[in-house]
């Protein structure tokens, strides 16, 4: 029962004069630590520890659990954390679908739940809720800025290419929501699909400008390995997740030069992020990703919170939450009237430090972006 | 008493306890995990028609779990959003009321029983395994990339829905209703196995050429069969998606085919109360190792092993002593 | 679409086809040989990926990878067979399917425990990378081809070890009377490991190769297997010319489907919705094959028996 219950006791207890509450604060993270998936789920965990950890503050508790990916056991976990362990916060989700099972029934009972990462419409538009606040981006927004960055760069013809399941088609529309060229074709591929073959005979057959793609974890590995030794020259863009650090060391060098859209890098320069790129490679050794720098960030903000309003007088809480008065390694960040970020999308490059690959910002891609949802929200 | 009926009588009293010794400590979630199992053992129920009495191993069950689900999924969205299913050429409006949707749970699955069975029977052996494996994926990928009920998102549904006098929202009381429900579908299978139609099916599965020579036809037998254990499990399906609130193409995957396959060759194959021991010891390990590691898999994975090389005959197979009735 | 367009895709089915024979081969060798099924399959697939991009890592040399793949796999398949499944082969295939998804979960989680939650790296060699140009313009990548050349030769080699080798004549007698070859003196057992971890060279060599161009993770395995299971179901279990057959029909239907299925509702739908009904019915393709196969001939294209 080691992860059950994480109490993490600070060795010093340099608490603020404002979080003087009796009670802990109590919050669960539902996260994949096992499987596939798990490589983003233990990246939003140990960022998240990781800014307790630096905090000092020892008035929270920790309770983590396994998903495995899989909506029922999200559910139940979500279950006996607000009934059995009487959480206040939840937090932890990584893909839109657990989302979906699970933040509509614990936002219903009184519970808050901040999103480290997934952000499905409806959450953002007609099912938006008090207690729900979105830390990481609406699903579409870095499709968006891409859409926006290709229009401003002047590029007509667009060849799109997506899994066949809601989040894929969320993207291609948020892509075709701000690009005002051509979509040549649009195909949407197998979820899971490893061979990228025929696609990659259309897009050569095609005569597009440029690629854009969302294909997030091992399909996106495979979609660029094959591409790159493809003879295609038509150059590929993409949303964040084929190219973090998770997966680019397996991607090598097929990747080197591809621009992608992301709120966040390790080179944005904050004196937040720098403190928190030093300090997660000495904790843990390897360099941060997007999803250990949003388990960060919701971290900080719950933290902020705590130290502005007890969470049981649910409105002050809210209230402190809604300010986000925290330093966010992204820089600027603000919630929008539906509780979604109000941030710059930048525009990175994969390029190569040493033998490793990483990401560097060449420009920005939205400014103070807003999702397109926020109208349908009714608080 | 023999013993097996002792042992039974043993887990269904067990099954009962946990969830009220929770209502008394105040431990709401273990009712929860209760009710997950009587549900699961009951999709079990379903599938031990077919592989226990009928001797057909299907790898498709799934399919039935997941179309039991949507149907609740369909029908309470419906509801939830007051807008009617199909106004032509008459009017279908959703519900919330849970009697109406096992219903529809039942016929739809039993529906679709039909459909692969007739299909999947004219195959036998590893055939009949992967044939009905095929059907299951279909619907798999075709919830997947059908976008009118939420495709991969699936679709939640805020409230529980309703069974007339009962408060469905207190655990307790849900799973008072999944424990009903799941007594009476054993009493219905031990009535089949005893009944005429039971024996004839049994027959069959042992000599199919014997049972011909008087006059059935094997394979209206197994049919039969097959779309009793698929409406079985896909009321096991609807009542799931009522626990959670919350249905996903997940139900139809081949892992949820493989795991009610596994409560009842965990619990004992053939053995009337081989998926509630099964489904009950599968959810306490799941409890009890998740928390101990996050490779936590690979113990399963070993008590699973041992469980098979050896406890033949499964849980209550070893603890009753005798041989099982599948041979 | 241009014919040009029309033979790369089917290139690219006949590449996708051959890779799917080399882990379709040993599952239906050893369904066979000794009755069993076994899920398990697709985590030694992995193991030869995960060993290949281990061995990549440190010397560099894909040749040696691809020597670790055969190497490591087949000595999973012989350690598997030697603890686990050859306690199974008197057993229903309730208790295999048991048993095997057991191994599935150990070896997943296990792998996941050695080396970490992460992909790893594995390229296709500068030798192999890069396009070549076919007669007719056709731009091609080389290391497919090379995939679909390694494919045939294995299964040449496949083809010469059972009709012309000793071993051969016994995995055919194997098949046809398993008490009649014990009877005559073959030391079954060892026929049987050595048939598992030939299986279990083959699906890892396949996952070297696969590897190289897609993503080296856990549950690599998974979806390979499925596909597996599926082919040699079409082609009848057991029958290697099934499984060749069987895996280029689902290789050509899989990838022809997801390219011509969208164009041909085209014809007579919109652009989206053509898209869209058009993706969603090519997933569910190999599938609607398999069912079809199976309603007009009960034991597959080649199946020798029920």
């Amino acid at each position: 029962m080691k992860l059950r219950s994480l109490i993490l006791a600070a060795s010093v207890a340099a608490l603020s004069a404002a979080t003087a509450t009796a009670e802990p604060t109590k919050i669960g993270m539902i996260t994949t630590l096992s499987g596939g998936g798990a490589g983003l789920g233990i990246d939003v965990r140990d960022g998240f520890l990781l800014a307790l950890k630096m905090s000092g503050n020892s008035d929270v508790e920790m309770v983590i659990e396994d998903d495995q990916r899989k909506p029922d056991i999200a559910v139940q976990l979500a279950d006996r954390m607000v009934q059995s362990d009487k959480v206040d916060i939840l937090t932890g989700i990584i893909w839109s679908n657990l989302a979906m099972a699970v933040v509509p029934s614990v936002t219903a009972q009184g519970k808050f739940y901040l999103s480290p990462n997934a952000g499905p419409s409806v959450l953002a538009g007609k099912g938006c809720h008090a207690n729900y606040f979105n830390v990481s981006w609406q699903n579409d927004a870095m499709s968006e800025a891409a859409g926006n960055a290709m229009s401003e760069e002047g590029i007509g013809k667009v060849f799109l290419m997506a899994p066949n399941y809601p989040a894929g088609k969320d993207m291609m529309a948020g892509f075709k929501r701000f690009y005002k060229g051509e979509v040549v074709d649009e195909v949407y591929t197998k979820l899971g699909q490893t061979d990228y073959a025929a696609e990659i005979a259309q897009i050569r057959a095609s005569d597009a400008d440029q690629v854009y793609f969302f294909l997030p974890g091992g399909m996106g590995i495979s979609f660029m390995k094959q591409y790159s030794g493809s003879g295609v020259d038509t150059p590929v863009m993409g949303p964040a997740f084929s190219f973090d650090q998770g997966i680019l060391q397996a991607v090598g060098a097929a990747a080197l030069g591809v621009k992608n859209t992301s709120q966040w890098n390790k080179d944005i320069d904050n004196a937040a992020n720098a403190e928190f790129v030093t300090a997660f490679q000495a904790e843990y050794d390897r360099l941060p990703s997007l999803y250990a720098s949003q388990g960060f960030d919701t971290a900080n903000l719950i933290l902020s919170a705590m130290g502005k309003a007890d969470v049981k007088d649910a409105d002050a809480f809210r209230a402190a939450l809604e300010a986000a008065e925290f330093d966010s390694v992204r820089g600027d960040f603000a919630f929008g009237p539906n509780h979604h970020p109000i941030q710059n999308v930048y525009m990175r490059e994969v390029i190569q430090e040493g033998d490793v690959f990483t990401n560097k910002i060449i420009g920005v891609a939205l400014t103070d972006h807003t999702d397109a949802y926020a109208a349908d929200c009714k608080m | 008493m023999k013993r097996e009926t002792m042992i039974n009588a043993l887990l269904a009293l067990g099954l009962l306890a946990v969830p009220l010794w929770a209502l008394i400590a105040d431990e709401p979630f273990y009712i929860t995990l209760a009710t997950r199992v009587a549900i699961f053992a009951l999709a079990g129920v379903g599938l031990n028609i077919a592989i226990g009495l009928g001797g057909l191993v299907s790898f498709g069950h799934a399919a039935f779990f997941g179309l039991g689900g949507y149907a609740m999924g369909v029908l309470a969205s419906h509801a939830q959003s007051y807008t009617p299913m199909m106004e032509w050429p008459f009017l279908i409006e959703g519900s919330n009321s849970m009697p109406v949707i096992w219903i529809t749970a039942v016929i739809a699955s039993g529906l679709a029983a039909l459909v692969i069975g007739a299909l999947s029977l004219r195959t036998a052996g590893v055939y009949f395994i992967m044939i009905t494996l095929a059907f299951g994926q279909m619907l798999y990928y075709f919830t997947i990339s059908w976008p009118a009920y939420g495709g991969e998102d699936g679709l939640s549904i805020y409230i529980r829905n309703g069974f007339p006098g009962l408060n469905t929202l207190d655990p307790i009381q849900f799973f008072a209703i999944t424990f009903v429900i799941l007594g009476l579908a054993l009493v219905f299978s031990t009535l089949l196995a005893k009944s005429p139609f039971g024996l004839a099916l049994n027959a069959a599965r042992q000599s199919s050429e014997r049972v011909e020579t008087i006059g059935i036809t094997p394979y209206r037998l197994r049919l039969t069969a097959f779309v009793i254990s698929g409406m079985i499990t896909g009321l096991a399906g609807a009542l799931f998606a009522d626990l959670n609130r919350f249905v996903s193409p997940t139900m139809f995957s081949w892992q949820t085919s493989g795991e009610i396959m596994v409560f009842i060759i965990l619990g004992g194959t053939a053995r009337l109360f081989g998926p509630v021991a099964g489904a009950a010891l599968f959810i306490a390990l799941e409890q009890v190792l998740g928390g101990l590691s996050d490779y936590w898999h690979i113990y399963l994975g070993l008590l699973l092993l041992c469980v098979v090389l050896f406890a033949r005959g499964g849980i209550i197979g070893t603890l009753a002593g005798e041989e099982a009735r599948h041979d | 679409m241009s014919l040009i367009l029309l033979i790369e895709q089917i290139l690219n089915g006949l590449q996708f086809g051959v890779m799917l024979f080399l882990t379709a081969a040993g599952l239906t060798l050893v369904f066979g040989v000794m009755g069993l099924i076994n899920l398990a399959h697709g985590s030694l697939f992995m193991v030869g990926a995960f060993a290949a991009a281990t061995v990549a890592g440190a010397t560099g040399s894909f040749v040696l990878a691809l020597a670790a793949s055969l190497a490591a796999a087949a000595a999973a398949g012989a350690l598997v067979e030697i603890l686990v499944i050859r306690r199974l082969y008197s057993r229903d295939h309730l208790d295999q399917v048991l048993a095997t998804f057991a191994l599935i979960l150990i070896f997943s989680e296990g792998t996941r425990w050695l080396f970490g939650s992460f992909p790893l790296y594995l390229n296709i060699p500068d030798y192999l990378a890069g396009p070549v140009t076919l007669p007719g313009g056709i731009q091609y990548p080389l290391y497919r081809l090379t995939l679909i050349a390694i494919g045939l030769l294995v299964a040449f080699g496949l083809y010469l070890l059972i009709s012309r080798t000793r071993l051969g004549i016994q995995i055919r007698a194997g098949e046809s009377d398993r008490e009649m070859i014990a009877a005559l003196g073959v030391d079954i057992s060892k026929l049987y490991t050595i048939v598992f971890a030939l299986g279990a060279a083959l699906a890892g060599f396949a996952g070297a190769l696969v590897g190289a161009i897609q993503s080296v993770q856990v549950g690599m395995g998974e979806p390979v297997l499925i596909l597996a299971f599926v082919v040699i179901v079409i082609g009848g279990i057991g029958s290697i010319k099934g499984a060749l057959i069987g895996s280029l029909l689902v290789g050509l239907t899989d990838t022809l489907g997801g390219v011509l299925l969208p164009e041909f509702f085209k014809l007579f739908m919109d652009n989206a919705s053509a898209t869209s009904v058009g993706s969603s019915l090519s997933t569910m393709l190999i599938y609607i094959l398999m069912a079809i196969v199976l309603v007009m001939k009960p034991t597959g294209l080649f199946g020798a028996k029920a």
